[in-house]
Formats: C-alpha cells, structure tokens, sequence
C-alpha cells in the first residue's frame, strides 16, 4: 500500500481509469473519500466494461424480446425456448485486448469466461465459435498473434471437452495494433432449470468455490477499457492465466450442485472477478451482501483486501445456496477436488460489507454501484459514410482468371484449414457441420432428438467503415442468410460490438449508426438480440479499429434430416441465383484485392426480399428440392460458386447475363442473395416467379474445370491449391 | 451385454462412448468415477474414455494411471475381460503399462482434428470382429499426444503377433509404422486413438464405429 499511500486518493483515481468527475461522483454518493479498496470497487463496477456506461444509451435500441425469448440482454447469457421444454443458452464475448498482450492466455481465458456465462445458467455447454480479426498478413506482429491465439483457443476448449465448430477470420491493417478475439458459447438447458444471479433473499450462505484466487489479472476490467499507448506489453501482469482442467471440473461440478437443488442464485466471477459477482448478485436481488476475505480460498499468502476483491484469476464461482444446503456442496466440491468456502451471507443492508483480519475494511452502498452508475449520452456526429460506386467505373480484370485465383486465395476467402484443424470439432458426437464439411453455419444435434442448432458468426467490417448504418443492417442480415441456407429458422442473435474510442464523436457515431442499422434488420427479420457484449477503446497510438460488430446467431432445424450444405452439389446440376444481382462492387473483395482500393458505399441490404428469398430457400432446402446452397458474400457469384465447386468437388461452368457487366455479375456482392444447385431448376424459377422473386439461371455443374464462357477457365485442381495454399505457406512452420 | 466407462477427472468422451455403446449395441453402460475401488459386476467391456485426464499434466495419463479404479481394472483385465482405451484411454493403458509403448507429441507438434481411413490390419481380435468382411473404417481423430512409439524389437513383436490392428493409410502424427491401434498379447486390452464413439451413426460423417461396438460386445 506504500505506493498508494504516496498519493492522494484522488491521485489514484485517475490511475485506476477514473474521470475526475466520476471521482466527485463516487465522494458525492458517499458523502466521504473512498478508501483505496473502495476506490478500486467503483473503478471497476464503474469501468465501460462493467458499466456499458458509453452504449447502454444506445443498446436500448434492440428489440430484445419475441414469443421464444426466456432471458434477453442483463443476464450472464440469453436464454431461447427451443420447444420440448429445452433452450438454448448462448453468448458472445471478447477477449482483445490480453489475446494482444499475451495472444495464447488471451485467447484461451475468452473461451473460459464466456463459457461460465453459458454454464452459469444452468446449460452444458455444446458449441464454441470464434470471430478473428488479424491485422495486415504482412505486420511483423501478425503471424506469433494467430499461431498463439489459435493454439489458446485449441488449447482450452479442446480440453474442456466442447467441440469448436465454425467461425470467422479476417485479416486488415487496421487490426495491426488492436486485434479483435470474439468467442461465442452456445448451451442447452432445460427451460424449468433455468439459473439466475439474482440474490433471492436475505441471510443465506454465500459460496465461492472453484480456482484458489491468486495476484493475476488485477485490473483487467480497467485494461480492458483503456486505449493501448506504447506501453502495451508492460500491461502483460493485468492477462489472467488459465486452467481448461480447472474450468472441466467446474463445469461438472456446477451442474451438479444445481441438480442437486441446492442453489438459489449463481454468479461466475468474470470480469472483475470477486467484486462484480457480489456486486451484481446483491444488487440485482435488491440486497446487502457481507464477506469475510479471510474465508476466500487464496493462492498465496499475505494477500491484501485489494487483490482478493479485484483480481481476475480464471474459474471461479460465486454461489448462493438455500438455507442449509452447505452440505450438499461440501459433497460436490470434495467429489471434484475444487476449493471451497462458505465466505458470506446475503444482508438487509444494502451495502457492500467486506471485512479482511477482523476489520471492516469496505462499507459501501450497491445503489451507486449498478442501477446508479454513471451513464453517459456521448456527443457523436454521423459517420463518414462512402458515395454509392457505379459498377461502370470499375475496371474489367485484364486477366480473368488470375483475377479468380487471387481472390479465392485472398487471406479473407482462403481455406482456414491450418487453424481449424488444430480444434476439436467433434466432442460430444453431435457435430453434424463444421467449419470442415462446407455449410454456412455449423451444426449440432439436440442430443437425443432429431432436432439441431445453427450457429454462425459474421461482420464484414469493411462494409460497417464504409457505412455504419447499411454495415450493421448488413452483419445480422448476413446471419440470419447464413442460418437460412443450411435449412434453419433463424431465432436469435448475440452481439459483439468492437469498437474505438467512444469519447470521440466520430466513433461515438459509429457505434450508434451500426447499432441503428442492426435494430432494424432485427426488427425486419424477427430476430432479437438477447445478450452481448460491448469492447470500447479498441485503440492503439489513437488509431481505432474498424467498426466491428460481430454478430452470433442461432437457428433451430425442426428435422435435421432436412437441412442443406455447399457440397452436395450434383453433375448436371443447374445453378441459380436467388435474390436481384445489380453488380454492387463498392467496398468489394474485388475492389479491395485486386484494386488496393476500400472505397464506395457497401452494397444495401432490402430487408424485405431479404426475409422472402430466405423464406423462399429454406422451404426449398424443406421440400428437398436442392442438392447445395450457399450464401452469396466476399467475392460474389464468382466465388460462392468456386466454394461450392471446391466442397463438391464438381466442376462449374458460369454462363453471364446480358444485364451487368460481366465483371460485376461475377464479382459484385449484392445482398439478400443464394446460390443453389438443383435438378429441378424448372420448378424452382416457376415457383420462385410465381412468388414475385427474382431468380435466374447463372450456370451448370459437371466436369472437372471451374470457368466462365469465353472469360476464364481454370482445372479445380488448380484453383484448390490456391485456396488451400494461403494459409499453410503464409504460416510456415509456425 | 454390459459395459462400463471410466470417468477421470477431465475425461471429456465418458457421455459420448456411453451414448455410442448404448445406441449401437443395445448394452447396459456404467459411468464409472475414478475414485471407485470395485467395478460392477458381470462387466463385458471396460472402456478408457478420451478428454484431459487431470488436465494432461505431467504426462498425458500418467495420473489417471494410478487412480484406486485402475487397479480393479486390471485385475479386470487379467481375467479376460475386454477392456478399450481411446485416445486419451490408450495413453493412460500405455502408461499403466498394460499396452507397451508410448504416445508422443504429434510430429507437426500441433493438435490434430480430422478425419482418418484406417486398415484393419488384424480382423482376428475381439475388437475387430465387425470389421471382417471389410477390412478398412474411417473415423476422426482428434489429439495432440497420438504418436505412437515403441522399440523397434517391440515394434516387430507386435507386428509379427498381430498385435498391430488398426493401421492409418495416411498418418496424422507421425506413428511408427502408422500404427493407429493395438492390442496387448493377450489380445483383450486394445488402444486406439481414432474414435469410434465419434463415427457410430451415418451422420456424423460415418457409422464404422458402430461395428467396433457391435463386434467386441457381441463376441462377448
């Protein structure tokens, strides 16, 4: 403390992320200056990460409830009714600033807390997905930061014993100080054995039990919620370590103790570990909480009130049980070898009372802490949005073919078969889809039962930084078409937006536009969001990222038996595209890689014949009138027809129309828009005019070449050693 | 027909063998936890689940091979009575010494998640006895630690004696003599670390997992 002690109180606020009006605030609510232990509880519960004071304003935007939702946005994790008295848990969250630091513990303890908010409510975790944004392939940094977050990731959930089973992986130099380590976690739970973190009454036990707590990771919140200066790898002490063994056990032993019926109200300890778990649990059951820190299981010796309340060690649990149940978790935890201790009870005060060697050392009202924290209404000015392109004034390639090699081997569309083939994508034997088997989305079992889930994660962050609103309609629209054409009913979505600094208007304006832009295709589409996560300050030497806001979606498949990938394809087959093709290029893959350039407005996205193609695809995929379907996205026609032919391993001959330019036909990325290959092209383009969609013949499948008339032709072989060469040749003997 | 399955902390395949045994074979399936010092009795199959076995520290299954449970199972094994480890359940045989040999780190030094054909060297084995007419399974493997070595004098012993039983046509990890499954001379203790509890139904990729239940239990 001698350190703290050399300063003022209000000296230290300021260190521990603290504005100085936020400070005031904290002496005004207390009617006196917080000691330091204090200090340090508001620094956190007040951070951006704890508070979302910067977005909340803005996330209120979402539609958040629907006939299925159980539990939207406030819990650990949202909760979907699936039917048969089960639901479906899930949640998203990043891990980018300590995946940055320290890549393979950053990425490895993402996977571990989003987990607990999964198992938290009482579901067995059965699928991860992971969003990566990388920076520039070249970046002298980017090569160690995917083989250590790769490995982390592997590392953890592979152990744990959940099955990874899709993603996404983006590479831009706008990640070079800053990349982006979004893991998702999806669970199923029975709908009458939902858990929640609310206290439910006073004078009952209050267990912590898991991991011993140990110096690491103190702060994080705070770091979490800083911009980067040169100083980021001086922050490596603020990087939790992780145990993936520790956090099985828990799994274990957590929904055992909720079968048992022993647990009233359960909390895990995340993000500002201790701290935020008893803060929220007593809060949100309108209580007081009291804890003994001397109780608290403890790695080393002589650790002061400080490091026990604000550290962030991994795999931990916070417990309130029923009156009397001691035993039964005593049983449990002994079973599992786990740490454990009775270290409180819940209170008729309303305060936060902790006290360490026989003192009180932090007595503090919850009011300030949670409903009453600051919150703000940031200044924001609308986001530079990109002028609409005109397909004419973007050049032809001058050699076709090269044109289709180089993009299906840019690092953005190339085969991330080096990193996922380091996941276990088949623990708990209910894998049906993975990032392997070439579908939109992956897809698991409801063990048991003929029915499956979906899952995708998307963002086209180029899309969100040339125009925040149209990019954000465009990241949940992509999803929700992702989950269509494997067959499913989209159902609900978590959100994890990335953003810069929100004390600047600009990117202030990018959040609030890309959130605009989200609400309403999830109002279009059905789709709300029930849980999420908000990464501010995703800065380094006052540079943001771009815009990302990644959404994670779910969708239920009635009969999995009825569901569609992009490999099926047949010789003979005919190809269609669903949905209108204008020959959008702005913001294109083609543009980007070909051109160097990033600029144009991102192609718009018509809700409307968003839902009616989709509707429209997955009725098709139900009758089973369709051998393959795939997304149309990076790339365009040109490229979501190479991936279905790759997948296949069926050649594709592309026959242009008249209506585009030939370049943009191939390459543009209209939205709202499906390749599919049927034997019963006839039917289908009748039934789909019939419908007033539009619809039209873009080429046939056979042969062993992927080419286009006159334009290009180019062996599969070929065009796979392109594909799949990216990444192994990039990564080398990482 | 009954089975039992071993639960060490960290096993993280204990479910989906017992889901595999149940649905492919129709047998009753124990879980049963490490700790325990008697096995149910009138067992037909003991299987050694894969997942982390105390984490995979130290070595891989160098703890779980001194659970109270190993003992029973090996005096399990002495009286004849089938016993399979898979992935992580083949490290822990090798490392309680009823199977010889060890397995390594993967020769590309990375964990490996893919598909896998095998040959069945050996169709003769209680294991193997579904595979007769065929000869070949595709499974998945999924590990870190599945380089099998021996010497070469043990090597050539196995090979001579039949004791080699699943071969890879492509190899993985860098296995001596792509070695994918053994089984002791016995022939009642077999290792493997492909998983036939991921490839027992035509849906997850291939049903070929389900005639290595079928074939041990019904010999039984």
């Amino acid at each position: 403390m001698s350190a703290a002690d050399s300063k003022t109180i209000a000296e230290t606020a300021v260190e521990f992320g603290l504005k100085p009006e936020e400070y005031q605030l904290i002496v005004q609510r207390l009617n006196r200056e917080p000691n330091h232990l204090e200090l340090g509880v508001f620094s956190v519960m007040w951070s951006e990460h704890c508070s979302y004071k910067s977005s909340k304003a803005h996330l209120a935007k979402f539609p958040t409830t629907g006939p299925r939702v159980i539990q939207g946005p406030g819990e650990n994790a949202g909760v979907v009714d699936i039917g048969d008295g089960q639901a479906v848990v899930f949640k998203m969250e990043s891990h980018n600033h300590p995946s940055f630091i320290e890549p393979y513990q950053g990425a490895a303890t993402g996977v571990g807390g989003i987990m607990r908010d999964v198992f938290t409510m009482g579901a067995r975790p059965i699928a991860l997905l992971n969003a990566l944004r990388f920076g520039d392939p070249a970046h002298p940094k980017t090569r160690r930061l995917v083989a250590g977050v790769v490995a982390g990731i592997g590392g953890y959930g592979n152990c744990v014993g959940v099955p990874t089973v899709a993603g996404e992986t983006n590479f831009h130099r706008g990640y070079d100080g800053n990349i982006l380590v979004n893991a998702m976690c999806v669970g199923l739970a029975d709908t009458d054995k939902i858990f929640y973190s609310a206290a439910p009454g006073v004078d009952l036990p209050v267990v912590y039990f898991g991991s011993k707590t140990g110096r690491d990771g103190i702060h994080g919140a705070t770091m979490a919620s800083a911009e980067f200066g040169e100083d980021s790898d001086d922050k490596r002490p603020t990087v939790q370590v992780g145990d993936p063994f520790a956090e099985k056990l828990l799994i274990e032993a957590t929904l055992e103790l909720m079968a048992s019926g022993a647990v009233a109200a359960i909390q895990d300890m995340g993000a500002a570990g201790l701290t935020s778990s008893s803060v929220e649990m007593a809060g949100k059951g309108g209580v007081g909480i009291e804890l003994n820190l001397d109780m608290a299981p403890q790695r080393e010796e002589g650790m002061s009130a400080y490091e026990i309340m604000l550290s962030e060690s991994q795999e931990r649990m916070l417990a309130i049980l029923k009156p009397g149940r001691e035993g039964d978790g005593r049983r449990i935890f002994e079973k599992w070898g786990l740490d454990a201790a009775v270290i409180g009870r819940t209170t008729d005060t309303g305060h936060l009372v902790l006290t360490h060697r026989g003192e009180v050392v932090c007595d503090i009202p919850l009011g300030p802490l949670t409903d009453d924290a600051p919150l703000y209404h940031r200044p924001w000015v609308e986001p530079h949005a990109e002028p609409h392109l005109d397909p004419a004034s973007v050049p032809a390639p001058k050699d076709w073919a090269a044109a289709v090699l180089t993009l299906i081997a840019a690092p953005d569309v190339a085969s991330k078969r080096w990193l996922w083939e380091q996941y276990d994508r088949h623990v708990m034997a209910d894998t049906l889809e993975d990032s392997a088997t070439g579908a939109d989305a992956g897809i698991v079992r409801v063990h048991g039962s003929k029915k499956a889930l979906a899952l995708t994660s998307d963002c086209t962050p180029r899309y969100v930084a040339a125009g925040p609103f149209e990019g954000g309609k465009q990241a949940v629209a992509e999803a929700w078409r992702n989950l269509t054409a494997v067959g499913a009913d989209p159902i609900a979505i978590t959100d994890n937006l990335n953003f810069g600094n929100p004390e600047r208007p600009e990117i202030m304006g990018q959040l609030a536009r890309a959130i605009d832009g989200m609400a309403e295709a999830c109002r279009a589409l059905d789709f709300p969001v029930v849980s999420g996560n908000v990464s501010l300050y995703n800065e380094t030497g006052g540079v943001a990222i771009p815009p990302t806001p990644t959404v994670g979606a779910v969708g239920l498949i009635p009969d999995y038996a009825l569901r569609a990938d992009f490999a099926s394809m047949k010789p003979g087959d005919a190809l269609l595209v669903v949905g209108a093709s204008h020959g959008e290029l702005g913001s294109s893959l083609y543009l980007r890689e070909l051109f160097g350039r990033e600029d144009g407005a991102p192609p718009p996205v018509d809700l409307e014949f968003e839902r009616r193609n989709g509707d429209f695809v997955r009725g098709l995929i139900r009758s089973g009138l369709v051998s393959a379907v795939h997304d149309l996205s990076d790339g365009g026609l040109a490229i979501a027809a190479a991936e279905m032919a790759l997948a296949s391993d069926v050649g594709v001959e592309l026959s242009p129309t008249s209506q585009t330019h030939a370049h943009a036909f191939l390459f543009g990325e209209d939205q709202g828009r499906y390749l599919i290959a049927t034997s019963d092209a006839s039917v289908i383009v009748a039934a789909g005019h019939l419908a007033g969609l539009n619809i039209a013949l873009a080429g046939q499948a056979g042969g062993t070449d992927f080419a286009c008339h006159d334009l290009f032709r180019t062996p599969l072989a070929r065009l796979r050693e392109a594909h799949e060469g990216w990444m192994p040749a990039y990564m080398g003997g990482a | 027909m009954k089975a039992a399955v071993i639960v060490f902390p960290g096993s993280n395949c204990d479910r989906d063998c017992k889901t595999a045994i149940e649905r492919t074979t129709g047998a009753a399936v124990d879980l049963v936890w490490h700790g325990e010092t008697a096995l149910p009795a009138g067992l037909d199959l003991i299987v050694l689940p894969g997942g982390f076995a105390y984490g995979d520290y130290l070595r891989c299954g160098a703890m779980a091979s001194l659970s109270p449970v190993m003992t029973e199972v090996k005096t399990a094994a002495d009286r004849g009575v089938a016993v399979a480890g898979i992935c992580n359940g083949f490290q822990v045989l090798c490392e309680a010494r009823m199977l010889p040999g060890a397995l390594l780190r993967n020769a590309g030094l990375k964990y490996v998640c893919e598909p896998v054909d095998l040959e069945v060297v050996n169709a003769q084995t209680r294991f193997t006895a579904g595979y007769r007419d065929r000869r070949q399974a595709r499974m998945t493997v999924g590990h870190g630690e599945g380089n099998y070595f021996a010497e070469e004098e043990t090597l050539d012993r196995l090979e001579g004696e039949g004791q080699v039983v699943f071969r890879y046509r492509s190899n993985p990890n860098g296995s001596a003599r792509d070695i994918a499954g053994i089984v002791n001379d016995r022939g009642n203790v077999l290792g493997m670390m492909p998983h036939p509890d991921r490839a027992f139904e035509a849906e997850l990729g291939s049903a070929d997992g389900a005639l290595f239940f079928q074939g041990v239990l019904a010999s039984a």
